[in-house]
């Protein structure tokens, strides 16, 4: 069973859709024990790192997660779930993350100007060459269009670095340590892609 | 870098695609899920559902809709029509809506853009402006593009993104319909104004109205029109196809 976390950021609907759709059990919890029992967890998340970082803290849910992935369950964050797996960003003041991936949440740089932030819409994915092609695009190939919408990105994680995406600079598009997996964009938004990343990760 | 979007349009009324469609393939072809389906298997970047009910119990359909095209649909969902309310905004983001247009009842309470973005994002508040030129001037138009507002259209576009809009939805009314293209002098005005994706609605006829609107105005983010897709004058795969040729970035 997939344990989506339910700390009461954003609109769970369409994630929990695209698992029913590609026939998996899932349940959106913001119960411990049943995190604790799901055999995968996807840490979703919209909105502000600061308000969601609290979130997860004072729900205790954050603490759960964390036990559970140095347990070696697969988890997955996407887009600022992702980013809250970092150890700290720096979105209106500098807060704490869970610490999973090594590096930090900085702002798109946008240093000529011209760039319309956030980073929304379709951009295709770059696999970086030093890394075998993550587990979670055995379905997809290089090149292949995800959804995005963010202003911020993962930074200073090179050696978890899963995907990459150019927008006047080359930005984090996802991240992978061991079995914790991160997505900046939105899987449930993409299409067939998105679908076949998600299956992937179920499969795990 | 980002591909440019295509953005199929559908208006719903009592819980039925209006304007006729004939797609071979389509058993129910005014049947909104179907169409939607239909769409985001053949090459759409996301779509735009309207609502154009006036009745409660039409709305009551419209939202079952949006559930059942959500649960099988996943690319981004924009809904239109009949948005007064934050209460309004949740409603349909509920149902599986990622963005949520405002047009009529942002003019009667500009604050809606700014309480919406603040509780949901900017990302999620797209103002949608039906525009036409009176005495030369580009004028805003409410109820559908009945009513003058008297509103400076440029104007009011900027206070928008001020106030938190994330997109523009710009429908040009003189262009609307003829079928010669995009109306691209009032795109080209707001694309200069505004630092937010700007979507082209209003005058595509045929595929090299798409290619003209991309290469002219590289800073449009999308391209919107209904009819000409519903009626299978213009197939999006091939539009897709052609675009590429003309070296303009799309998702294939």
């Amino acid at each position: 069973m997939i344990a989506i976390v339910d700390y009461g950021v954003g609109n769970l609907f369409s994630l929990k859709s695209s698992f029913s759709f590609i026939g998996e059990d899932v349940v959106v919890t913001g119960d411990a024990d049943t995190i604790r029992k799901s055999d995968k967890i996807i840490l979703p998340g919209v909105g502000a790192f600061e308000d969601a970082a609290r979130k997860l803290k004072e729900s205790g849910l954050g603490t759960v997660v964390m036990e559970e992935a140095k347990k070696g369950k697969p988890l997955l964050g996407i887009c600022l779930g992702m980013q809250l797996l970092f150890e700290k960003s720096y979105e209106f003041g500098t807060h704490e993350g869970l610490g999973l991936i090594k590096g930090e949440i900085i702002p798109i740089k946008n240093t000529t100007g011209t760039l319309k932030i956030p980073h929304m819409g379709w951009n295709n994915l770059i696999f970086p060459k030093n890394r075998p092609v993550c587990p979670i695009f055995k379905y997809i190939k290089e090149g292949d269009s995800v959804y995005f919408v963010h202003s911020f990105y993962g930074a200073s994680c090179d050696k978890s670095v899963a995907a990459l995406a150019e927008y006047g600079e080359l930005l984090t598009a996802a991240v992978w340590d061991g079995n914790v997996y991160g997505t900046q964009f939105h899987p449930e938004k993409s299409g067939k892609v998105g679908l076949n990343i998600l299956k992937a990760f179920c499969e795990l | 870098m980002i591909s440019k979007r295509i953005i199929p349009c559908l208006d719903v009324k009592d819980g039925r695609v209006v304007k006729g469609v004939n797609f071979k393939g389509l058993n129910d072809v005014s049947s909104p899920v179907e169409l939607a389906r239909y769409y985001s298997e053949n090459g759409a970047d996301e779509l735009v559902f309207y609502d154009i009910t006036a009745s409660a119990e039409g709305r009551k359909l419209f939202t079952d809709i949006l559930v059942e095209s959500a649960s099988q649909i996943f690319i981004p969902l924009t809904v239109g029509g009949g948005i007064n309310t934050v209460d309004d905004f949740d409603r349909v983001l509920k149902c599986g809506a990622d963005k949520v247009s405002v047009n009529s009842g942002a003019i009667k309470n500009p604050n809606l853009i700014y309480e919406a973005a603040k509780k949901y994002g900017s990302q999620c508040v797209v103002i949608s402006a039906d525009v036409k030129r009176v005495d030369g001037k580009f004028t805003v138009f409410a109820k559908g593009g009945r009513e003058n507002t008297g509103l400076d259209a440029l104007k009011w576009i900027k206070k928008c993104v001020d106030l938190g809009a994330g997109e523009v939805v710009l429908n040009s009314i003189d262009t609307d319909g003829v079928k010669q293209g995009f109306d691209l002098e009032m795109l080209e005005a707001v694309c200069e104004l505004v630092n937010v994706p700007v979507i082209a609605s209003g005058g595509a006829g045929k595929e090299s109205d798409f290619i003209e609107l991309f290469k002219t105005l590289p800073k449009v983010d999308a391209g919107l029109a209904a009819s000409i897709f519903h009626f299978g004058e213009v197939q999006i795969p091939h539009l897709k196809e052609t675009l590429a040729k003309e070296n303009i970035l799309v998702r294939r």
